[in-house]
């Protein structure tokens, strides 16, 4: 049994008479030890989902509409409010966005990291300070003891999401949920905060699920990447097989507009036309049909749902929900595939990447 | 800090000089004056000349204000045209009863304004929200010396569940070490007097509190729908706080701030109103003490009062901001 189970996860928000359908049935497992990405454009439904799982979606407009998150067994979604406070922070905890706005401004680093020990462990107010500070010394934090004493804004933004990070992994969680974590920061602090996520997720045991909508963040963390488009699942496959043979037409077009350093020069950015899906109603057909070169009338019609793409199953399969998956060639022809004979991640021995 | 409050503090002698000069003027432009107001309209012209030959009033105004100004360098701001007596003197009889009629409205306000507000904000949209919508307009709108009467009819007269003048029942003899009459009483441990003394402030406390009650807790409703949204009160909930901690640390803590701001500006207003709620309930205070130096043209005591008006509220706005820093570390005074 997996650590962490979402099947069919539906999340709505109704404001003024009206509906966003933000999440539309995702499904996917976590296993101890796994690293998880979700990437997808603003608005895809990427954070609501996570903030759903942990039934801290914002009240009272977002509700879950349908699903089941089992996590060791129960189901979090039907939990009563107070069991699964324990679990929130407990077993399962959250690095946001924003350093900046994430921390209390008011309340000093120490109250923020001691209080969810004090919480969920039990602990004392001195054996809470002491543990505090080692885990602020864990995350690189210098001089832990003396900063402890300190207000969120005497922190610069990259030791701010430290200490966010140190908030989060403090009762030692068994998922971390780190929703766009390096978005607010600048490069170098960027690769930094998540070499020390790597490290804490290998250290730890713990399981991660990376949300973002950096291609280039999942690329150096993460086992397996789910693409999100619309508020479902459009691509998931293993993280390097998904950057070698994307088939989805929007993972492809993600790719492409990605800035490659082996690129040419001068060559232009290929950014996706058209704008992400109006979410007031809910999809029947294919949410990037509008925007899509390859769409029929059965994308058009109807709404296609994760399906094998080869015969690979289990941790290395490939699935897409997509009726004309992008051809073989027209991914060399957008240089995101070498000619043939040029790959090394042969999992799939199929004759269509041969050719 | 120190330095700061240090700064502050100097700051108060331009702004007293300063406010001197303008009262000084304006007192003086009244129509009438002292000499009218002591002999009457049908004074004789050599008689009203005499008096104020006698009170110096004779004198070009520059010369009067440097005599005054002289004096006040000094500590001594005069006495009373009426009552003979030094204007610092009857000040100190008269301000315990306005700053503890102030203290217990404000207290008021706060104790029933930051709860409503709190509540309206988490409950936003509901039943309750929008009942404290209602009243707080009303709260605004209804003029204190009508509110005043209304209680005084209903509570005193009506009921006759609370007494209706005055800070203490006649019949009471109580010390005055103080003159703060709740502080007496506990002082010489006379708990019936305590209460009474209680019964006595309720209305006139509620009466003057109830603007400050208002305002309180609009704008506490309006700063905790806006923490509400804050990041920070997201990530407490997902910390797996219970509500009630997260109200009280995450919440309540931030939206105060703007509220410390609005008691501070609110003083000011507090004591205009104290004016009507003291003659309403024959209160006696600073406010009482102001109306009949006004109606008598009594000078000295109109510039003291003013000028203590003022220092008590840039005493107070002090406080707010020193408060200020304490609860919002962000600032720091230097």
């Amino acid at each position: 049994m997996p650590l962490l189970e979402v099947r069919d996860l539906q999340v709505r928000f109704s404001t003024r008479g009206k509906t966003v359908y933000a999440v539309n049935g995702i499904s996917f497992d976590l296993d101890p030890g796994d690293t998880l990405g979700i990437v997808g454009e603003s608005g895809c439904g990427k954070s609501v989902s996570s903030l759903a799982m942990l039934g801290i979606l914002p009240k009272p407009a977002g509700r879950v509409h349908g699903g089941q998150v089992v996590f060791d067994g129960e189901d979090l979604l039907t939990l009563p409010d107070e069991r699964l406070r324990h679990i929130r922070g407990n077993d399962i905890a959250m690095v946001f966005q924003d350093p900046m706005t994430s921390l209390n401004p008011v309340l000093t680093v120490s109250r923020q990291l001691t209080e969810a020990l004090r919480t969920h462990l039990d602990l004392g107010k001195k054996e809470a300070a002491a543990e505090a500070a080692s885990l602020l010394d864990r995350v690189g934090i210098p001089d832990a003891r003396q900063r402890l004493r300190d207000y969120p804004h005497q922190f610069s933004g990259g030791m701010r999401q430290r200490v966010g990070i140190t908030m989060a992994i403090a009762c030692r969680p068994k998922v971390l949920i780190a929703d766009e974590p390096t978005t607010a920061l600048d490069v170098t602090i960027q690769a930094q905060i998540l070499e020390l996520l790597r490290t804490l997720v290998r250290e730890e045991g713990m399981a991660l699920i990376l949300v973002t909508h950096d291609l280039g963040v999942v690329a150096g963390i993460c086992e397996r990447t789910h693409v999100m488009y619309a508020g479902r699942f459009v691509e998931t496959a293993p993280t390097g097989e998904l950057f070698a043979n994307p088939r989805h037409p929007y993972t492809v077009g993600l790719l492409k507009s990605v800035p490659r350093l082996d690129a040419a020069r001068k060559q232009r950015l290929d950014p996706i036309g058209g704008a992400p899906r109006d979410q007031t109603s809910e999809p029947t057909a294919c949410a990037f049909a509008p925007r899509c070169a390859y769409a029929s009338t059965e994308s058009w019609e109807q709404l296609p749902v994760l399906r094998e793409l080869d015969g690979a199953t289990g941790p290395a399969a490939h699935r897409v929900a997509c009726w004309n998956p992008v051809p073989e060639q027209d991914l060399v022809a957008a240089g995101i595939r070498q000619a043939p004979t040029g790959r090394q991640t042969g999992d799939q021995p199929d004759e269509e990447r041969q050719a | 800090m120190l330095r700061y409050v240090a700064k502050r503090l100097l700051l108060l002698v331009p702004v007293l000089i300063g406010l001197s000069i303008l009262v000084f003027a304006y007192v003086r432009a009244l129509p009438g004056g002292p000499a009218i107001a002591l002999l009457g309209e049908r004074a004789t012209q050599e008689s009203v000349e005499a008096i104020n030959r006698e009170l110096g009033l004779d004198q070009p105004i520059f010369v009067q204000y440097l005599r005054y100004a002289g004096n006040l360098i000094q500590g001594d701001f005069g006495s009373s045209v009426l009552s003979r007596r030094p204007v610092v003197e009857e000040l100190l009889d008269r301000f315990p009863a306005t700053v503890e009629l102030g203290f217990a409205a404000i207290l008021f306000a706060v104790l029933a304004g930051v709860p409503l507000g709190f509540i309206a904000a988490k409950r936003y949209q509901g039943v309750l929200d929008n009942a404290s919508l209602v009243a707080s307009l009303i709260g605004i709108s209804f003029p204190v010396f009508f509110l005043a009467l209304i209680m005084k009819y209903i509570f005193a007269v009506r009921l006759g569940w609370l007494p209706s003048i005055g800070r203490l029942d006649i019949t009471r003899s109580l010390e005055h070490p103080t003159n703060f009459y709740l502080l007496d009483a506990v002082i010489v441990g006379d708990w019936a007097a305590f209460v009474d003394v209680v019964k006595h402030l309720l209305m006139p406390a509620i009466a003057l509190g109830t603007i400050p009650l208002a305002i309180i807790a609009r704008i506490t409703r309006a700063a905790t729908l806006d923490v509400l949204s804050e990041d920070y009160v997201r990530t407490a909930r997902a910390k797996g706080l219970t509500t009630a901690v997260i109200d009280r640390r995450h919440i309540l803590k931030n939206s105060l701030l703007p509220v410390v701001t609005v008691i501070g500006l609110q003083t000011g207003l507090l004591l205009t109103g104290a004016i009507l709620t003291e003659t309403v309930f024959a209160w006696p205070g600073v406010g009482t003490w102001m109306l009949n130096a006004i109606n008598n043209r009594d000078y000295a005591v109109l510039q003291g009062g003013i000028v203590f008006f003022a220092f008590l509220v840039v005493v107070v706005n002090l406080l707010v901001d020193v408060s200020y820093a304490f609860l919002n570390p962000r600032i720091r005074y230097q």
